[in-house]
């Protein structure tokens, strides 16, 4: 009983004079999924920033001779701390005449961590070749999730395409909460014929079925575009559909706190509108803002993939998720290779680290929910 | 105000009732040792600041507590008429002896009426729904009950507004519809939360003007809740009233109000604003605030802000209900020396 | 209510006209159009084709006249009600449309019952026996549900298929039978195969159904009605069910009108995946080749069955909740 009420009266204390954003920060770190889950996206966007550094082979390194090599699994011990991957046994079918792999568990090929690789540019900053993990003996390749039907490793392509797909993710839903907050702001705050004519816009654009439309502007895309400008294209086409629902909310919100009592004060005392429209008013939904986009990322991923996946997104030799995806498109292949679907599953565990962490976001920011 | 009816046995018995809250951060009792009597066609007061305990309380009689609360002690003892009394504490929630009760003999005029009907049903087709629930009439009576109903409570135009939502009625109209659905299936017991709450004081007038007709008319026995000791004075035959969880006096009105024994029944009375007052003067309040439902003080719950504290029995034992004579209680070391047991 | 339907009705035709526009400049952005495309998979075969004869063509087809012209012709066309000819498939678009319709039709709607039969008594479930296993069960399928693209899940469930019971699952008919004429044996080959893209379809949108459900669920639970009528003493599944159930239904009414241009277009992604002979896969070959005519008529058709759609989820909600109807 006394420590629940020590309990009671020291949080009591703290609660009274915390800053919002610790408030929030408190509410989420209880719920130990969304801090999981906040933790797995920290490491996924550390391969965004370098993603050469985590792979073990230039991602268009292709070999023929080596297509459709299986996973070969990393061990860790080997009398002690010895990392190892089991060497391929190859084995020519002579029905089909193809290649058939198998791991071979007797003989291994020895791993290191933080091994000299294949040269890269780190950050765009500065020329290196270490990587995070390789094969001991520089010369020899090794597959962690397998090769592809030109035998390029997966698991490299896989680091490049974590760079692209989220960033995608990220650069669409902050083009969509820009022009959603600007526009919902203008149309909210100012009224009249602006608000008029942007409200129609919102309608006009969410009536549209977006899917067909998405696969018609990305099928309008020149053929000859770099994969940088095909990169932006995608990330603007997806943002402008994502943006109306946010503008809606925002002016929503700036209509009812324009007739706040604070804001006349704030006026009163001689703010000017910007002023007012940065400091008094957007501070208050701004925690529901990051809420929304949190939840927001991960639909743009899953957009990206199937797009890119129906070959009208990102195009290769760019490699986004769903670049890598189309190559699991065939069922034939697909019961060869069975590994050419763990970037789906990266997509999953990606996209549910994204919702577990937008729900804890939510539920933290929002002040009645308790 | 009428004399207590003098009848011989109670129709409600509250006997030392424990409710508990299991919250992550802790347990909550909100309802910790309460014990009153209601006789037929009584109306009992139950007055008390925000959290006393006094609405769960009224929840734990009909079994409507939801989890994380559950009745963690005491009893209920309610009595049909003649036979042996039922312990509703023992009675299971869902079960059909509770459902049956519910309604038919012991009913809810609940807080905020706007709320409390849903939006999608009109008031009539609910309260028809209730009708057919309990008593074996088909539909035309139900409804023709209905309008007799919402006449009695003083509904004009009671044929149209049979088939009006909730949200197309007034404050007032809306409480008078929410009270005719309790009163419909004739019960024995009325539980008012804090009908008047919601509504402005002159409607609040009218309201209670209603309940007090309606009393008499059916004989229903009424337990009020309130923090208004104004609404007490009007309509109670007896006053229970509680503080965290605890019943820290209880007696007949007159007794309450013109010779209150706790000290907290004595600075409720003493805050209520009155037109006597010179003008200036300060308004009386208690000191201090009420404690963190985590952070309840030992002892005697009040005394923190109890200004006739005895300091070494108080902040150390908790005061047992005291009777002072027939119907009458107080849980204070001024009054006894009997003690909770640890 | 009525003066709103109408008012919307009228906006209609204006904003078919807007998105007509619009349609058309997305058909003509890319740089070529339908004959360079069909050139270039001349060559790529072999055949050779003159300059003269490409303007010969490009004449025929109408393709060398200005943009405007282009437009107003396709308009006229359309107002007559002619949706065009398919450049490639060299036949009236809306052949080609209605062929794939009655399947694409059945496959939505059996998808659609399939998602509204598990998703509702899921959410229900879910709400009203919070913290238990089923509970926890549900919520886990829930995330990674939502979490799964729809073509992920139909491209696992196909390789399950293939891999461990030899079943290969793409198309409607087999082989024999994809170009046969409809006999006893067609259908029931068509029953063989259709089941599994039914449910790849139905799942796909259980999950997001079922979460939506369960939280508009537990947010009612909460209320003071609910409090009232158990109070009247109804029994907890009946009063679930009329009163909270059906005011959390009220928000996924207001969605079936979406639901309209998915019974046209079936889910675009999953079709083509799967190589179901439905109208998604019909217009993405239509985009990527240019047949304009025919990614245009598509395009419309679609427009037009959302904006219907939009109305009729409007309509719907104000019929289910008399706030809405009444104060309209």
């Amino acid at each position: 009983m006394s420590d629940v009420q020590a309990i009671g009266a020291v949080a009591e204390d703290r609660i009274a004079v915390a800053p919002n954003w610790k408030l929030v920060w408190w509410r989420f770190r209880r719920h130990h999924l969304a801090l999981v889950s906040a933790g797995l996206l920290i490491c996924l966007y550390l391969v965004v920033l370098c993603p050469d550094f985590f792979a073990t082979q230039s991602p268009e390194q292709t070999d023929a001779r080596q297509a459709f090599i299986p996973v070969q699994t990393l061990h860790f011990l080997d009398d002690g701390w010895n990392p190892w991957v089991p060497a391929i046994a190859g084995k020519r079918n002579p029905v089909t005449l193809r290649m058939e792999w198998t791991t071979d568990t007797q003989r291994k090929v020895h791993v290191s961590f933080f091994t000299r690789g294949f040269p890269y540019r780190a950050l765009g900053l500065f020329d290196t070749n270490i990587h995070l993990l390789g094969a001991a003996d520089p010369g020899q390749r090794i597959f962690l999730l397998g090769s592809d039907r030109l035998g390029r490793d997966q698991w490299s392509r896989i680091m490049h395409g974590t760079q692209t797909s989220m960033t995608v993710g990220l650069v669409a839903v902050t083009l969509s909460v820009i022009f959603g907050v600007v526009l919902g702001g203008i149309s909210g705050y100012f009224g009249g014929i602006t608000d008029q004519i942007i409200q129609r816009l919102i309608e006009l654009l969410q009536s549209v079925p977006t899917i067909p439309i998405w696969l018609a502007l990305s099928a309008a895309l020149p053929r000859d575009w770099t994969p940088i400008q095909v990169f932006f294209a995608i990330t603007v086409i997806l943002s402008l559909v994502g943006w109306t629902t946010l503008a809606r909310e925002v002016r929503g919100r700036f209509l009812a706190l324009r007739e706040e009592d604070f804001v006349l004060a704030a006026r009163l005392a001689g703010c000017s509108q910007m002023r007012i429209i940065l400091r008094h008013m957007v501070p208050t939904f701004l925690s529901h803002i990051i809420a929304t986009s949190s939840l927001a990322i991960p639909v743009m991923i899953i957009n990206e993939t199937s797009l890119s996946f129906l070959g009208l997104g990102i195009r290769p030799p760019a490699i986004s998720w769903g670049v890598l995806l189309q190559e699991a498109q065939n069922i034939q292949t697909l019961a060869l290779a069975p590994w050419l679907l763990i970037p789906g599953l990266i997509v999953i565990v990606a996209v549910l680290a994204f919702n577990l962490v937008g729900d804890g976001l939510r539920d933290a920011s929002d002040p009645y929910s308790h | 105000m009428p004399p207590i009816p003098t009848a011989t046995e109670p129709l409600l018995q509250v006997r030392d009732l424990r409710v508990s809250f299991r919250l992550d951060e802790g347990t909550v009792r909100a309802v910790d040792g309460v014990s009153f009597d209601v006789f037929p066609s009584q109306v009992v007061g139950i007055v008390g600041e925000s959290g006393c305990g006094k609405s769960v309380t009224m929840r734990a009689v009909l079994q409507l507590i939801d989890p994380p609360g559950r009745i963690t002690g005491g009893e209920i003892l309610y009595r049909q008429g003649g036979d042996k009394p039922i312990d509703l504490a023992r009675l299971s929630p869902r079960g059909r002896l509770m459902r049956d009760l519910r309604g038919a003999e012991i009913a809810l005029i609940p807080q905020e009426p706007m709320a409390a009907f849903s939006p999608v049903h009109t008031v009539g087709a609910q309260i028809v729904e209730a009708i057919m629930l309990h008593e074996r009439v088909g539909r035309e009576q139900a409804r023709a009950r209905t309008v007799e109903l919402f006449r009695d409570v003083g509904i004009s135009m009671p044929e149209s507004r049979v088939d009006a939502y909730s949200w197309q009625l007034s404050g007032g109209l809306r409480q008078r519809a929410m009270i005719a659905m309790a009163l419909s299936c004739k019960p024995r017991l009325l539980i008012a939360d804090e009908p008047t709450t919601a509504i402005d004081v002159t409607t609040q007038a009218q309201i209670l003007a209603l309940l007090r007709e309606l009393q008499h008319k059916y004989h229903t026995a009424i337990i009020f809740i309130t923090h208004d000791l104004g609404v007490i004075a009007q309509m109670a035959n007896y006053v229970v009233v509680m503080y965290l969880g605890r019943v820290m006096e209880e007696g007949p009105v007159d007794e309450i109000f013109h010779a209150p024994r706790h000290p907290y029944t004595r600075a409720l009375l003493r805050s209520i604003p009155s037109l006597q007052t010179e003008t200036r003067a300060a308004l009386p309040v208690i000191a201090g605030t009420l404690p963190h439902p985590f952070n309840r003080p030992p002892g005697c719950p009040f005394h923190p802000r109890c200004e006739d504290i005895l300091p070494e029995r108080c902040a150390t034992l908790v005061p047992a209900l005291h009777s002072l004579g027939p119907r009458r209680a107080v849980s204070c070391f001024l009054h006894s020396r009997d003690a909770e047991p640890a | 209510m009525t003066r709103y339907i109408v008012q919307r009705l009228l906006l209609l035709p204006f904003l078919l006209v807007v998105y007509s526009f619009v349609i058309f400049v997305i058909m003509q952005a890319p740089p070529g159009d339908f004959l360079t495309a069909y050139v270039a998979t001349l060559s790529a075969t072999g055949t050779s084709i003159t300059a003269d004869q490409i303007q010969a063509l490009r004449h025929e087809y109408g393709l060398d006249q200005p943009f405007i012209v282009q437009y107003l012709y396709w308009v006229q066309n359309l107002l007559s009600g002619h949706l065009g000819l398919s450049l490639e498939y060299q036949r009236p678009n809306a052949e080609l449309i209605g062929a794939q319709l009655g399947l694409t039709l059945a496959l939505a709607l059996m998808a659609f019952v399939l998602t509204w039969l598990i998703a509702v008594p899921a959410g229900i479930y879910s709400a009203t026996h919070q913290r238990s296993v089923l509970d926890h069960v549900i919520t886990v399928i829930n995330y990674v549900g939502v979490a799964t693209p729809n073509f992920m899940l139909a491209l696992i469930l196909m390789w399950i298929a293939f891999a461990y019971f030899g079943i290969s699952i793409t198309g409607l008919y087999s082989p024999e039978f994809v170009d046969a004429p409809w006999s006893i044996a067609r259908v029931v080959n068509l029953l063989e195969h259709i089941w599994l893209p039914a449910i790849i379809l139905g799942i796909a949108g259980t999950a997001r159904l079922t979460r939506i459900m369960r939280a508009n669920l537990l947010d009612e639970l909460n209320k003071p009605y609910v409090v009232t009528a158990r109070a009247k003493g109804l029994r907890e599944w009946r009063l679930v069910l009329r009163y909270p159930v059906r005011l959390a239904l009220n928000p996924l009414i207001s969605t079936i009108g979406w639901y309209l241009p998915q019974l046209f277009s079936g889910s675009l992604i999953v079709a083509t995946v799967m190589n179901l002979p439905n109208i998604g896969p019909l217009l993405l070959r239509a985009l990527i080749n240019q047949d304009m005519y025919l990614a245009g008529a598509i395009l419309l058709i679609y427009s037009f069955l959302t904006i219907v759609g939009t109305l009729l989820s409007d309509i719907a909600l104000a019929m289910m909740d008399p706030r809405i109807r009444m104060e309209t």
